[in-house]
């Protein structure tokens, strides 16, 4: 841990990561009062097209929260979370077919869905390491991807349109309005639990486990079943955010299983900040806010999209939080010493 | 009904072997480098770009044969210089990163430069026919594709194992500061095993493109298969990856040939119709999943390191 030597005390600093109050705190805290702003402004102007995009980079935060579990904490280079953004975007698409629109029924499926699947999946792929699990994972998701193409009577390649979203009790998530909302405050409780969670006991242990799984082993943990846990876990949290997506776009299709999702996931994760408690939020809304940019210049934005990937790669920096929280430090003690890029993420080829 | 099976044989070998065209050069970088290269699917893509436009502009399938490889060569070994080689000592999360972006890249700079369209590669005259073997008519353009396949399997067998240039990308393999030290440039070395690579993935791309269409994004679902052959086969094996690749060939062609039709006999017409096609599009993955299940490390791990 590099990154602890510019701190006062290495003790808070290991379980906070940064001190309160610095643009690694504020920048995130003043992004999230402004995207609770979002619906008045949208109201006002009387536009629901940026609300509906906001919910977008909100529900794609949840679901690199998620991911940030399993990767960012555990070290589990996962290619295939696409598969559980899909099976939650199903689990509101099916029954909503059979005419069931009871939210707490999506949920439920949806949770079983995603934990099955990554219990299974998870179980398997954690036989192997590096390399192999990324590859693993992958093909996991490339399995559901065909799974749901094959299915013609639920639309197969086309997908299928939701026309009964989830209803709560008193809360019906048709509305553009409504998904935005209840995603905010989902994403809110879940950075917050997520950062408690990156100090407690089992955070730790995970994240002990991303640098060096069998020292792990050896203090007496049993590893693998803690990366398994927060497989599963972020499978059944990622899950939620398909639910909301399904919801949000009225739509499930396979394309939402597709490979390249998986891998948009990982690189909102790595452009925000991997293992951060921010790094979600921050990613996804600088991934999704340049693609919206650069499609405004040129309809082969990908293009230039998939070289700036390329570039974040290359110069494998600590992602946006990172950035955030070595600037803050360094006005704060005058002494510049960025966070050491990919020390903190070496343990992965353990 | 034997004649339907035997030609579905085939074409499980056919797949088989375009499929071990890519992983060879895949599962060698992976071995040797210890290298994720998710944009392999892209060069497959480009050389069937590479093919269709010269075969477009000359009308020769030797030449578009000459320009595929050609160009792969070039545009792998610039890739590994420019980009991938500054990788291989960080971890496997930068190689997805990094590989990602390519594959974005390709897949629309392809759409620039040759359109959205389908691009056209016909069957040359000379093997647009049919051949006779084991009393069923086959294609002869397929059957070329087995031969073809074969020989590039046994063409980078000797290579590897029998050429001064094979006994240094595996002692490469084993111990890169000896072998530099020994005054190899190790560098251009893995270099020109990432162009060898790049070459069986741009033939695998010549020779699935008169039975495709070449388009943007037809690299990835094979890339997927291929990771798929790579994991049964064992990482890091050439031997491996070749037999994994004619079990998944064919065990994907006869499910999707058989699977629905069997299904039919012991369950509900319509269920069976249902289930058949799903089953037979995920028959691989359950097959990988059985093999790490019973073997982590692959069915024919261990020969090499």
């Amino acid at each position: 841990m590099k990154t602890t030597n510019t701190q006062a005390n290495p003790q808070t600093s290991l379980q906070t990561g940064r001190r309160p109050w610095q643009a690694g705190t504020l920048v995130p805290l003043a992004l999230f009062v402004l995207l609770a702003a979002v619906p008045l402004w949208g109201l006002l102007t009387d536009n629901s097209f940026y609300v509906a995009f906001f919910a977008r980079i909100v529900i794609y935060a949840i679901a690199v929260a998620a991911l940030n579990l399993a990767l960012g904490y555990g070290g589990l280079v996962s290619l295939g979370h696409a598969l559980f953004l899909g099976l939650g975007a199903y689990s509101v698409a099916l029954p909503a077919f059979y005419g069931i629109d009871n939210g707490w029924v999506h949920l439920l499926v949806c949770l079983a869905s995603c934990g099955l699947a990554g219990l299974i999946t998870g179980a398997i792929s954690l036989r192997t390491s590096g390399i192999g699990f990324i590859m693993i994972t992958l093909a996991f998701a490339q399995m559901g991807y065909f799974l749901f193409v094959s299915l013609k009577q639920y639309g197969g390649d086309d997908g299928t349109s939701i026309t009964l979203t989830s209803k709560f009790v008193g809360l019906d998530m048709g509305g553009v309005y409504t998904v935005y909302i209840v995603s905010l405050v989902l994403l809110a409780l879940l950075t917050w639990w997520m950062a408690r969670l990156r100090v407690a006991p089992f955070g730790m242990v995970l994240r002990g486990a991303r640098q060096n799984v069998r020292r792990i082993s050896a203090v007496g943990f049993p590893a693998r079943r803690y990366l398994l846990v927060s497989y599963v876990l972020s499978a059944m949290l990622c899950g939620v955010a398909g639910m909301l997506l399904a919801n949000l776009n009225a739509f499930a299709s396979p394309s939402t299983l597709s490979w390249i999702v998986s891998g948009d996931l990982v690189v909102m994760l790595v452009l925000g900040g991997i293992g951060t408690i921010f790094g979600p939020l921050l990613g996804a809304t600088a991934f999704l806010g340049l693609e919206e940019i650069l499609k405004i210049f040129t309809d082969h934005w990908l293009a230039v999209f998939g070289l700036v990937i390329v570039f974040i790669g290359l110069l494998g920096k600590a992602g946006i939080a990172g950035f955030l929280e070595s600037a803050g430090s360094r006005r704060a003690k005058g002494a510049p010493r960025p966070a050491a890029p990919g020390a903190a993420r070496k343990g992965v080829e353990a | 009904m034997t004649t339907l099976i035997l030609s579905q044989l085939l074409n499980g070998v056919q797949y088989g072997v375009l499929l071990f065209l890519l992983a060879a050069g895949l599962t060698l970088v992976f071995g040797i480098m210890s290298f994720v290269n998710l944009a392999h699917g892209s060069l497959y893509m480009m050389g069937a770009y590479f093919a269709a436009t010269a075969f477009n502009h000359t009308g020769s399938f030797f030449l578009a044969i000459v320009a595929a490889l050609g160009g792969c060569v070039v545009l792998g070994m610039v890739l590994e210089r420019t980009a991938i080689s500054r990788l291989y000592m960080r971890d496997h999360l930068d190689h997805v990163l990094v590989t990602f972006g390519l594959v974005l890249f390709f897949n629309e700079m392809a759409q620039v430069i040759w359109g959205t369209q389908p691009y056209f590669l016909p069957v040359p005259a000379w093997l647009d026919s049919t051949v006779d073997i084991f009393g069923i008519t086959y294609p002869s353009y397929r059957f070329a594709i087995i031969v073809a396949g074969l020989l590039a399997a046994v063409g980078s067998h000797l290579l590897i194992h029998k050429t001064r240039l094979g006994m240094l990308i595996r002692a490469g393999s084993v111990n890169p500061q000896m072998v530099g030290a020994l005054g190899v440039n190790i560098k251009m070395l893995n270099a020109l095993l990432f162009g060898i690579g790049a070459a069986l993935a741009g033939l695998a791309g010549v020779m699935a493109g008169p039975i495709l269409s070449v388009q943007s994004g037809m690299g990835e679902p094979v890339l997927i298969t291929t990771l798929v052959v790579i994991v049964i086969g064992g990482i890091g094996s050439v031997s491996g990856a070749f037999y994994a690749a004619l079990i998944v060939g064919i065990a994907d062609t006869m499910g999707r040939a058989f699977l629905p039709m069997l299904l039919r006999e012991v369950m509900a017409r319509d269920i069976a119709n249902a289930a058949g096609p799903a089953i037979a599009s995920m028959l691989i993955y359950v097959l990988m999943a059985l093999v790490l299940a019973i073997r982590p490390q692959g069915l024919f791990a261990g020969a090499r390191k």
